[in-house]
């Protein structure tokens, strides 16, 4: 052994640690993969040791490793080994190691609860530091599960070091768990007026945290807030509750209003620029949630503008940036005082930095007005000219588009002026959004009438030009743009000057090279100009142009006709055909021109995009249904090609379709308006398109008069400047007139309408250039509103949205430790547990408070009620494995509340069967002797003194639902638990598996025990003896009143009945009830066992008396107790490499046993094994299992199980030799039994 | 919250890394590429925001993100967190908490005899050969995405405090001295006397040893 550590420290000096593994990478670069990969190689070895200062060199290593890319999820299992080190240094190596590789799907994790449920009792605050600060990474639901309530005891540590941890780590705990949220909060709650600074900040860092994600539960913490925001002076916790409160104002103005003051105050007042913008921010979200109600606060918004200009002309560019975002918030309410600044903000755009750029922009878009939006978008276009990088200029096209275009082209008061622009930003090289300006010019020339003139004209010369876009770019760039020309060109032909040279135009070869979609509708559209011409030429007899048109188009045409796109070859086949015969009909000096012009004919309305989907389904319509039979092979669909505008395509058919007279039209249209006026569901259309909807037709759309004076091609200066120009003339013109006019008029209904208005011009007075119809887009009649809930279904802070301010019922616990009854413990022990009951009974006093003053008897009522049924509950679960008690939890906490029935039972009072959770051994549940059983804890004794006093009084409601859930728990026992046993899968439902047997019985009364006693151990102590729990169910099954039961057992040598202190050696224990007819009851009784290797039989006597009407009779039922070596090994998991280790260690001595005729599966028998026997499976493969368990003194405990034709071998290894083979036995005696 | 923090050199190589939500090792690998890629390219005179763009939506699964750095000499020191962090508050972290602590603490531990290079260039070599014991600072300031502390003292106080345990028990290795020879011709002139921040005034504490 000497000779090992010896040999180890030397091994030890070679070994490479991180140092030298960092410098070896270093000078390795040219193959630093191989070079890493014997390093690996090397840690691997080192692993293998049981140096453990070996092993935290390697996990040290490994997370260096780590941090480079290279999984190490391979050595989870040591990263466990070296985290549950007693020295602090290695502890603290293996806990960095699992917070950076551990995560939810890592199976180790599970070992760790207890390792880290030890660590976070440690004396030292540093390992248990250490812990909170690990565990705060890889938290699973499981681990916050088990360990909320050691958590949140330590949020009562004494060092705040521990408690600012435990407070923070509580958070995600929450998020985890969400169950905890609620018993918790109160104590979070209290830590907020931690006299320790940093426990206070990370109070208020959870819960500005929680706050942020369901803000209404926690409006009822406001006054704290402001409290804590008067009186702190640690900005980080200001910025944290100004942020929250940023978050809170909304849902409630009158905190708003209160906030004003301190809020102005400290930007007035702080020199701290974090502090100070987090107010402005503030302040604005304040104002914002006022803007409705409050007028007066043009002084704060006044205030918040100045501050952020002083941020955005700073030179640091953090300010600046943070400047332009928070002055984005204030514009979506406060425009006006943003527009003031628009000389700042337009600097901004030839700022270095592109962010504070793209920042700026987002601010134009909200700033523009009828007013400046030509100007605006002047400055934008210059900024296009010289912006380098494509990223930046395609941003800048996408904002001027934005500009122009939002609210239904709100701010656009001569569309000239816009197509202008958009013919502009065809210019610019490499853009990709080519199809973002097509689409734009097809909305404009759709949907306002009175600009197609100059649109089809604009379009047609950039037909012309086609040459100039296509010439550099062949990809999905800008060509996008002759789609839109074409499809203008064609549709509005009527407005064409020369309709046959546009036509010519479309035809030129080098068309033959654009992408597919955008021949397609030349193609189409080719015939549409080639329609326009032949009615222009009508009456002319034998026309010389409408026969060169033919011609054109049949000399042009079968260059489509063998193009390989299927769209463009099949339209231009069918064209030049149609084209074949009417040349024909012209020969014949046939008039052709009307029904060629039929083809085309038909007003295109625009159509929402949402239209479709808001089409309500037709009753009776299903799509899903087969119309005809299925085929019997399906045949292969072909993929459509993915046009830009594919879905522009269906409006051509419909239109063409339905084609109905005018008058027609108009009656359904009148129809329509009647049926939306009187629909109270349907959404009114803006402002801007309700004007339009009021004219009662397409065709009594006032015509524009549209001002050709202007010359269209100006060389050297770009035409949207000469609109600018021209708008300027015009309004002042304009205004000139209107003052001598109307003057008067205005003057008095803006008075009335606004106070602040300083500008000379108000966006009213700006009238457009001509009467612009924009033309509303059609919704299917009666279209149902829909509101689309983009809320994501997955977000875990969903689960978070806990009403808070509910008062806590009882049910509502933390899953307390429930393994370990706490009259057993020793006195130090206790002490840590203790304070837990305390805290959740302190809560709970405090929480009745809170309902009396509420008034609120009845659900007072209700909610003990439920919380008597939770204590029975826990208090019956305890006397399972540990597994079982959790899974119970879970389960029982979502069953429904019970019978109101309850009341009606009356029955004496009497003892409380046990306080809490944690007091689960019987003696403490009396309630007569709390003093003698609790001497060292007075405190904890006075508040159960309290408690016990209120459970006297709902001792009786309670009573009937002990028996009701009793059986649930019964038959819930078995299937839970082998489930939580987690190695064995579920391949089918299990057979339901009671623990408990019958122990005696007589007329009066039936005794069970439970199979499974509950042990415990306290091999931590180091003492001689173990304890073992024994849960025995009392059922009375006469109609008489069962009282003063009284339970005695024979002690023998080696196991003894724990009684009271001060209690003779045969004394009785008073069971701590009484039972009404037909009721159950469980209690416990612990037993002090010293030898664990044989199994055990005491004799015991159970005495009571028998109440009825009439008379009371004495009796008494004798029974035996059966200690099964069984009950003395606990579920304990094993990793299977520590498996393996075990078995070779040679220490175990080996025995078999076989089974015949089994006939279950293999799973239930595993099961079986892991339920009744308390094993666990290590490892199981196919029909073979390893399993293990340890006994309570820490005997291992090995199975390996295999199963061949009902044939079942177990071969068995135990360091003690007898125990297994008691063990053995009653495994082959379960397996007798069914 | 902070979702994860980085800090790498101008190479781009990882000097340490910190997530606060599970990513597998070559999905780290991928943001720390991207985010080097998204920082590095960005002048040293523009702001040290960066947000919105596909970079949060396909690698960080979510746009309400923002990336906070700063680079000091050959390192990047990247924050990514959500809009419940302030971002003048996180710079003020990074460079008053969180750089300053490291560089103090290892004056404290190893770099006590020389002290006359420059300030910044420290820093890397620390990272490189002590990553751990960096971890072990950031662990004091930021624990599970939340700012655990702010108040300098405190923070150098508890890191004092665990390495002396540390000491105490013997310490992993010998490497310490290896490690000061490596970096014996680095040193420390201009260690601030005096941080400010905001309007918090930390006086940095006995610093006059050397």
């Amino acid at each position: 052994m000497a000779l090992k550590i010896v040999k180890g420290s030397i091994d030890r000096m070679f070994d490479k640690n991180l140092q030298d593994l960092v410098r070896g990478i270093r000078n390795h670069k040219d193959d630093e993969a191989k070079y890493i990969s014997t390093c690996i190689d090397e840690i691997k070895q080192e692993l293998k040791q049981d140096n453990i200062a070996v092993k935290a060199n390697a996990v040290c290593k490994l997370t260096y490793l780590q941090m480079l890319g290279y999984d190490v999820s391979w050595a989870a299992f040591n990263i466990v080994e070296v985290m549950s080190s007693s020295k602090f240094t290695y502890k603290r190596i293996g806990y960095l190691a699992a917070s950076q590789c551990f995560h939810e799907g890592t199976d180790v994790i599970m070992l760790t609860t207890n390792q880290i449920r030890k660590d976070l009792s440690s004396p030292n605050q540093y390992d248990t530091g250490v812990a909170l600060t690990g565990l705060s990474c890889f938290v699973t639901p499981d681990l916050a599960r088990d360990l909320a309530n050691d958590i949140m005891t330590l949020m009562s540590h004494t060092k705040p070091y521990i408690r600012k941890k435990a407070v923070l780590i509580m958070y995600k705990v929450f998020l985890k768990y969400p169950e905890s949220l609620r018993p918790a909060f109160p104590r979070l709650k209290e830590k907020l007026e931690d006299p320790d600074p940093g426990v206070q900040s990370a109070a208020v860092n959870v819960i500005c945290e929680l706050a942020r994600r369901n803000p209404k539960n926690y409006l009822s913490l406001a006054p704290l807030f402001f409290k804590l925001m008067t009186s702190s002076t640690n900005n980080w916790v200001l910025i944290k509750i100004i942020k929250l409160f940023g978050a809170l104002t909304p849902l409630e103005p009158r905190l708003g209003k209160k906030l004003i003051e301190p809020l102005t105050n400290l930007i007035h007042s702080t020199s701290a620029m974090s502090l100070l913008y987090e107010c402005v921010n503030t302040v604005i979200a304040v104002l914002i949630s006022l803007s409705s109600g409050m007028p007066n606060h043009s002084a704060s918004i006044q205030l918040c503008v100045q501050k952020l200009r002083i941020l955005i002309e700073d030179s640091d560019q953090n300010l600046k940036y943070l400047g332009l975002l928070a002055m984005s918030k204030i514009l979506k309410t406060h425009p006006k005082s943003v527009q003031s600044h628009k000389d700042l903000i337009l600097q901004c755009l030839d700022d270095k930095d592109e962010s504070i750029r793209l920042r700026a922009l987002d601010l134009l878009y909200g700033m523009v007005s009828k007013k400046n939006l030509m100007e605006i978008v002047k400055k934008l276009m210059l900024h296009v000219d010289k912006a380098e990088g494509t990223t930046y200029r395609d941003e800048l096209l996408t904002k001027i588009i934005d500009i122009c275009s939002q609210s239904n082209f709100q701010y656009i008061t001569n569309f000239e002026w816009y197509i202008s622009i958009l013919v502009e930003l065809t210019r610019l090289e490499g853009t990709r959004h080519g199809h973002l300006i097509a689409s734009q010019m097809l909305d404009v020339a759709i949907r306002v009438k009175a600009i197609r003139g100059f649109a089809v004209a604009q379009m047609a010369t950039l037909l012309d030009n086609a040459h100039l876009l296509t010439g550099n770019t062949q990809r999905n760039g800008i060509c996008e743009v002759l789609y839109a020309a074409a499809w203008i060109c064609g549709e509005f032909s009527e407005h064409l000057e020369d309709p046959m040279q546009t036509l010519e135009a479309m035809l030129r070869p080098k068309v033959a090279t654009l992408p597919g979609h955008i021949q397609a509708v030349y193609v189409q559209n080719a015939a549409k100009l080639f329609a326009t011409v032949l009615r222009k030429h009508d009456g002319e007899t034998e026309s010389q142009a409408a026969q060169e048109t033919s011609q054109l188009l049949i000399d042009r045409l079968p260059l489509f006709v063998q193009s390989a796109n299927l769209e463009v070859q099949e339209r231009a086949s069918c064209i030049l055909q149609l084209v074949k015969y009417i040349q024909k009909l012209q020969q014949k000096n046939v008039e052709v021109a009307e029904e060629v012009t039929a083809l085309f004919a038909g007003e295109l309305n625009p159509v929402a995009p949402k239209a479709q989907k808001k089409v309500p389904i037709p009753e009776g319509l299903d799509l899903d249904a087969w119309i005809n039979e299925p085929p019997s092979e399906s045949e292969s669909e072909d993929e459509k090609p993915k046009a830009v505008f594919a879905k522009e395509e269906p409006k051509h058919s419909r239109s063409r379709h339905t084609e109905v007279d005018e008058k027609e039209l108009a009656r359904r249209r009148e129809v329509r308006k009647q049926e939306q006026a009187n629909n109270p569901f349907y959404i009114k259309a803006s402002p801007s398109s309700q004007k339009v909807y009021d004219a009662p037709g397409v065709e009594h759309i006032p015509v524009v008069q549209i001002d050709l004076s202007v010359p269209l091609k100006v060389p050297g200066m770009p035409m949207s400047d000469q609109y600018l120009k021209l708008e300027v003339e015009r309004r002042q013109k304009e205004k000139a007139e209107r003052k001598k006019k109307e003057k008067k008029k205005k003057r008095e209904k803006r008075g009335k309408e606004r106070k602040a208005d300083s500008g000379p011009e108000s966006e009213e007075d700006i009238t457009p250039a001509h009467q612009v119809d924009i033309v509303t887009e059609e919704m299917p009649e009666n279209a149902l509103p829909s509101d689309d809930d983009d809320k994501d279904p997955n977000d875990p802070h969903k689960a978070l949205d806990i009403d808070l301010d509910k008062p806590l019922a009882d049910s509502e616990k933390l899953p307390v430790r429930t393994h370990r009854p706490e009259a057993l413990k020793s006195p130090a022990e206790d002490r840590d547990s203790e304070s837990v009951p305390q805290e959740t009974k302190k809560k709970s006093g405090k929480e009745k408070k809170k309902d009396k003053e509420k008034d609120r008897k009845r659900s007072k009522e209700e909610k003990k009620k439920k919380k008597k049924h939770k204590e029975v509950e826990e208090e019956l679960l305890e006397s399972q494995p540990e597994e079982a008690v959790q899974s119970e939890e879970t389960k029982e906490a979502a069953a429904p509340p019970t019978s109101t029935s309850a009341e009606e039972v009356t029955a004496p009072s009497s003892a409380a069967a046990a306080v809490d959770t944690s007091s689960a051994a019987a003696p403490e549940s009396e309630p007569d002797e709390p003093k003698d059983t609790e001497p060292e804890d007075t405190k904890s004794s006075k508040h159960k003194k309290k408690k016990q006093k209120k459970e006297k009084e709902e001792k009786e409601k309670k009573k009937k639902k002990r028996h009701h859930h009793h059986h649930q728990h019964h038959s819930d026992a078995g299937g839970e638990d082998s489930v939580q046993n987690g190695t064995v899968e579920e391949e089918e439902p299990l057979p339901p598996m009671s623990n408990y047997s019958l122990l005696a019985e007589n007329s009066y009364i039936k005794m069970m025990k439970e199979d499974a006693d509950q042990v415990y151990d306290i091999q931590g102590n180091h003492q001689d003896e173990s304890k073992v729990v024994v849960s025995v169910i009392f059922e009375n099954k006469s109609d008489s009143f069962l009282k003063s039961m009284e339970f005695n057992v024979l002690d023998s040598l080696n196991s003894k009945l724990q009684r009271p202190e001060g209690a003779g050696a045969h004394d009785s224990l008073t069971v701590p009830f009484q039972l009404p007819p037909g009721v159950s009851n469980e209690a416990r009784f612990v037993f002090s066992v010293q030898s664990i290797i044989m199994p055990q039989k005491l004799k015991g006597t159970l005495t009571f008396i028998v109440k009825s009407d009439e008379s009371s009779t004495h009796e008494k039922l004798d029974f035996k107790l059966h200690f099964t070596c069984t009950s003395y090994l606990i579920t304990t998991p094993c990793y299977s490499d520590a498996y393996a280790k075990l078995l070779e260690s040679g220490d175990l001595k080996g025995s078999s046993l076989r089974l015949e005729g089994i006939n279950m599966p293999f799973h239930h028998l595993l099961a079986r094994i892991c339920f009744h026997h308390h094993f666990s499976v290590v490892e199981r493969i196919d029909s073979c299992a390893s399993m293990y368990s340890r006994s309570i003194q820490g005997h291992h405990v090995c199975l390996l199980v295999k199963t061949s034709d009902q044939t079942v071998s177990i071969d068995a290894k135990c360091d003690e030799p007898s125990l297994l083979g008691n063990v053995l036995d009653e495994i082959k005696q379960t397996f007798s039994k069914c | 919250m902070i979702k994860a923090i980085l800090i790498f050199n101008n190479h781009g190589k990882p000097r340490l890394i910190r997530f606060y939500q599970y990513f597998a090792e070559d999905m780290q690998q991928q943001i720390i590429r991207e985010t080097f890629h998204l920082v590095s390219k960005r002048d040293d005179n523009v702001c040290n925001f960066l947000e919105g763009g596909s970079y949060f939506e396909v690698l960080i699964g979510g746009s309400d993100y923002k990336l906070i750095y700063r680079h000091y000499a050959t390192l990047y020191f990247v924050f990514c967190v959500d809009s419940s962090e302030s971002e003048l508050g996180i710079l003020d972290l990074i460079q008053n908490m969180l750089l300053f602590t490291i560089v103090y603490n290892f004056v404290m531990q190893v770099f006590v005899e020389t002290l006359d290079k420059c300030f910044e260039n420290v820093c890397e070599l620390d990272l490189i050969f002590h990553m751990d014991k960096v971890h072990y600072i950031l662990q004091e300031v930021v624990m599970g995405g939340m700012v655990l502390e702010t108040n300098m003292n405190e923070i150098v106080a508890q890191v004092e405090l665990q390495n002396r345990m540390e000491k105490s028990e013997g310490g992993l290795s010998t490497a310490p001295a290896r490690a000061v020879s490596a970096v014996k011709n680095m040193n420390l002139p201009e260690i601030p006397r005096n941080i400010n921040i905001g309007d918090i005034n930390i006086k940095v504490p006995s610093l006059s040893p050397f």
